[in-house]
C-alpha cells in the first residue's frame, strides 16, 4: 500500500515537472502570442490604482491586437499579460515575479503599481535579465541604481512639483517665494520633496515650513495653522490621495490662505468631485491630462482615449491607466524595431525608443525614466458646482489661464 | 523657525483647542476599550477597525444622500449588533482564555474587517461632508471647524448618557457587577454571557459613534484602524479601567501632548512621541509600584 502511494506521487511529481518544463520553454512566445508577466495589486491599499493600471494594460492589448499585433521576422503576433494579485505587498511581489520569470517562463514583464512594488521587483528582473516596461514607479531612487533592463514611460518623481516652484517664481516677477511644504514619509513624497529642495536651491527661494507627514496620520492641522501663522507664498503638499484630501478638508476648514496650493494625486483622490468648490485653485501635478495634443495611431488622441476608455470600463481614466496603455505600446515598437524575440535585442530596441504616443513623448536616459515628456499641471476650477481640471502649464500645452493668487476665504462665495 | 508655537500666541490657543477637540473623541473610542477590558478582559485589536466601519456607515449614507451627522443614530444601532454578533461568533470562544489568545482572535478580527472594507467600499480614501462651516475667533487668527465642535459636543453627551445607563439600568448594573466579579454576579443570578455580549455590542456601539464622527471630521480608509487602537490603549493605560472622568482627562491630555509635540518637535514625530509617553508612563508606574512594595513589607 505504502508503495503504492509513493510511486503515485512520485510519478505525480514527474509528470508536473515535465509539464512545467514543458511551458516554461514556450511561456516567452507561445504560438502566436508574445507572453508578458505582471504582478498588480488587485486586493489590498493599491487595489483601487492596481486596477486601474490593469484596465490601462488591458486595453491596450485589446486594441494592439485587434490593429493587425506585433509583426515579428513577417509574421503578426499578438499580445497576452499572466497577472498575479501581489496583494499591494512588496514581499509578494517579488516572490510573484520570480514566479512569473522561473515557472512560468516569462520573458518579459510590465511594472506593478507604485514605486515601493516596483522597487521590489526590479532586483528580480535585472538579476534574470528581463526587460521590464513599468508606467507606475515613478521613485528617484529606480533611475540611479544602474538598472539595465528596466524602462519607466513617466516622468520621475522629483519633477512632479518642481514646475509649481518655477510658476510661483514667475508670478513674483521673478523675485525669490517663501515655500511652506508638508510631505508624507515614503518614496515617492520624499523625492517630490527632493525636487522642490532643487527648484528652490535654484530660484533663491526659501522654505519656511517644512513638515514630515507620518504614514497613519490623517489630521494636518498642526502644519496648516503654522501655514497660517507665517504666510508663505506657496504650499506644498504631497501625501498620495490621503494628503490631498486631509489638505483640502482641513484648509477649508481653517480658512488658510494661501496664494497658491501645488499638490500631488488630486485626480486619484478624485479631489474635484469629493470635495467640489472648496478644491477650487488647488495646482496640480499630473503625468498626463486628455487635453495634450500628443497623438498615434493606435488610440488616436487623448480625447479619443478618455472617449473609449468610459466606454469600455465606465469611468474616466485617471493618468495611471494611460500611462499604462503607453507601456504596451513602447513594448509593441521595441519588438517590431528589434525583429526578434531575443531578450538583449529587445532591451537594445528599448534603449533606443524615441516615439510619440497619445499619452507623450517617450525617450529613455541613461537610468531608465522617460526624459522627453514634461510634467503637466492642472488647475482645478469650479462652474457653480461642478469642477474640472483645466490644464495650466507648461505653457505649450496650456488649456486654460493660471488663476492667482487664490483669493481669500473671506471673499470666496 | 524653532518653536514658532512661542512666537505667536495664538497658535497656543489654536493647539490646546484642536488638541482637546480631538481627544474628546479619542476618549470616546478609549471608554469603549476600557469598558470591554475591565468587563470581558479583553484588549481589542480590532477597536479601530470597529471605528472605521462605523464611519463606513455613516459615509454610506452619506452617498446615498443623507446628512452623514445622522450616522452618529444609525451607525451606533448597526455597529451594536455587528457587536454582538462578533461576540457570539467569536469572542465567546476566547472570553475565559488568556490575554494572549484573545489578542490572537481581535488581531484576525481586525485583519478581517480591513479586507472586507477593502473589497465593499474599495481602497480609496474617502470623507463624507458635512459642510457645517468653521468658527472664527480672535480676528480670524483661530478656526475651528464646526464638525470638530460637533464631534466633541456628540462624544460628550453619548458619555453621559452611557455614564447614567450605566449607574441606573438593570442591565448597567449587571455589567458592573460581572466587571467586579464575574463569578460571584453568576451566582446571584445575573447572566454572565448575556452581558458579555451587550459589553462587547456598546463597545463597537461606541466605535460606531466615533466612526461616524471622524467621517466628517478626518479621513476613512479600509487601512487606518491601527492608530485609533494604540491611541485609546495609551488612554486605558494612563487612565485605568472603569475610571470615565480619568479616561476623558487622559484622551484630552493625549490630543494636547499630540498637538503640542507636532510643534515642538515636528510632525514626523508626532506619532512616535505617544509612544515615547507610553514608554515613560509604564516605567514610572511601575517605579511607583515598587516602592509602594517596599513600604508594605
Amino acid at each position: 500500500m505504502n508503495k503504492l502511494v509513493k510511486l503515485f506521487i512520485t510519478s505525480i511529481s514527474a509528470i508536473t515537472l515535465a509539464l512545467v518544463s514543458f511551458t516554461s520553454s514556450f511561456a516567452k512566445v507561445d504560438g502566436e502570442y508574445i507572453v508578458l508577466g505582471s504582478a498588480i495589486s488587485l486586493t489590498g491599499k493599491y487595489s483601487s490604482n492596481g486596477v486601474h493600471t490593469q484596465n490601462g494594460y488591458n486595453m491596450a492589448v485589446d486594441r494592439i491586437n485587434k490593429m493587425g499585433g506585433v509583426k515579428v521576422g513577417g509574421k503578426s503576433y499578438k499580445f497576452e499579460i499572466i497577472y498575479y494579485d501581489d496583494e499591494s505587498n512588496p514581499k509578494r511581489a517579488a516572490q510573484l515575479a520570480e514566479r512569473l520569470i522561473k515557472q512560468d517562463g516569462v520573458h518579459y514583464m510590465l511594472g506593478p503599481y507604485s514605486s515601493g512594488l516596483t522597487k521590489a521587483i526590479a532586483p528580480v528582473t535585472e538579476k534574470y535579465k528581463i526587460p521590464m516596461v513599468e508606467a507606475n514607479g515613478a521613485s528617484r531612487s529606480l533611475f540611479t541604481k544602474g538598472y539595465k533592463y528596466l524602462f519607466a514611460v513617466l516622468s520621475p518623481a522629483n519633477q512632479y512639483l518642481e514646475v509649481a516652484i518655477d510658476l510661483a517664481v514667475e508670478k513674483n516677477g521673478g523675485k525669490p517665494v517663501r515655500i511652506a511644504q508638508a510631505f508624507e514619509q515614503d518614496a515617492f513624497s520624499q523625492d517630490v520633496r527632493l525636487g522642490i529642495l532643487d527648484a528652490a536651491k535654484r530660484t533663491g527661494s526659501e522654505i519656511i515650513i517644512d513638515d514630515k507627514l507620518p504614514k497613519e496620520l490623517n489630521d494636518m492641522a498642526a502644519t496648516l495653522a503654522k501655514v497660517k501663522a507665517t504666510k508663505p507664498d506657496v504650499l506644498v503638499v504631497s501625501g498620495h490621495t490621503k494628503g490631498a484630501l486631509t489638505a483640502i478638508r482641513q484648509i477649508s476648514e481653517m480658512k488658510v490662505d494661501v496664494p497658491m496650493l501645488a499638490m500631488t494625486h488630486c485626480d486619484a483622490a478624485k479631489l474635484s468631485k469629493q470635495h467640489g468648490k472648496n478644491s477650487e485653485y488647488a495646482l496640480c501635478a499630473s503625468q498626463w491630462h486628455k487635453n495634450l495634443s500628443y497623438k498615434d495611431k493606435f488610440f488616436g488622441s487623448g480625447k479619443k482615449y478618455d472617449k473609449d476608455f468610459k466606454k469600455e470600463f465606465g469611468y474616466a481614466p485617471p493618468y495611471q491607466s494611460a500611462e499604462s496603455s503607453a507601456a504596451l505600446l513602447v513594448f509593441k515598437d521595441a519588438f517590431e524595431r528589434a525583429n526578434s524575440f531575443d531578450r538583449d535585442k529587445v532591451r537594445d530596441a528599448l534603449v533606443d525608443t524615441e516615439m510619440q504616443t497619445f499619452y507623450g513623448n517617450i525617450k529613455f536616459g541613461p537610468g531608465g525614466q522617460n526624459v522627453a515628456k514634461p510634467m503637466i499641471l492642472f488647475q482645478v476650477r469650479c462652474k457653480g458646482d461642478t469642477c474640472e481640471n483645466k490644464v495650466v502649464a507648461p505653457t505649450k500645452w496650456a488649456s486654460d489661464k493660471f488663476y492667482h493668487p487664490i483669493p481669500k476665504w473671506s471673499e470666496r462665495g | 523657525m524653532d518653536f514658532l508655537i512661542f512666537k505667536a500666541p495664538m497658535l497656543m490657543v489654536q493647539a490646546s483647542l484642536d488638541g482637546i477637540l480631538l481627544g474628546i473623541l479619542f476618549a470616546l473610542i478609549a471608554y469603549g476599550m476600557a469598558l470591554q477590558w475591565g468587563v470581558m478582559n479583553i484588549i481589542n485589536i480590532a477597536q479601530g477597525d470597529l471605528v472605521i466601519l462605523g464611519g463606513y456607515i455613516a459615509y454610506t449614507m452619506y452617498l446615498a444622500g443623507i446628512h452623514p451627522a445622522w450616522g452618529v443614530i444609525v451607525s451606533p444601532i448597526i455597529m451594536f449588533f455587528v457587536g454582538w454578533a462578533l461576540y457570539k461568533l467569536v469572542i465567546n470562544k476566547v472570553v475565559d482564555r488568556d490575554l494572549f489568545i484573545s489578542i490572537l482572535a481581535t488581531f484576525g478580527i481586525a485583519i478581517v474587517f480591513q479586507q472586507l472594507m477593502n473589497f465593499i467600499f474599495g481602497a480609496d480614501v474617502v470623507v463624507a461632508q458635512s459642510g457645517y462651516g468653521t468658527t472664527m475667533l480672535f480676528d480670524n487668527s483661530v478656526t475651528l471647524p464646526n464638525s470638530k465642535i460637533f464631534s466633541a459636543v456628540i462624544s460628550v453627551l453619548y458619555a453621559i448618557a452611557l455614564v447614567i445607563y450605566m449607574k441606573k439600568s438593570r442591565l448597567g448594573r449587571a455589567i458592573r457587577a460581572t466587571a467586579q466579579n464575574a463569578r460571584a454576579a453568576k451566582i446571584l443570578g445575573v447572566d454572565t454571557e448575556k452581558v458579555y455580549a451587550a459589553t462587547f455590542g456598546i463597545n463597537a456601539a461606541l466605535c460606531g459613534i466615533a466612526g461616524a464622527l471622524i467621517s466628517i471630521t478626518l479621513t476613512l480608509h479600509p487601512y487606518v484602524g491601527l492608530p485609533y487602537t494604540v491611541r485609546s490603549f495609551m488612554i486605558v493605560i494612563v487612565a485605568g479601567l472603569g475610571n470615565l472622568p480619568a479616561v476623558a482627562v487622559s484622551g484630552m491630555g493625549l490630543g494636547l501632548f499630540e498637538e503640542f509635540a507636532d510643534y515642538i518637535l515636528g510632525t514626523e514625530f508626532r506619532i512616535g512621541a505617544v509612544f515615547m509617553l507610553l514608554v515613560f508612563i509604564l516605567v514610572y508606574r511601575r517605579f511607583k509600584l515598587s516602592k509602594k512594595r517596599e513600604y508594605l513589607k
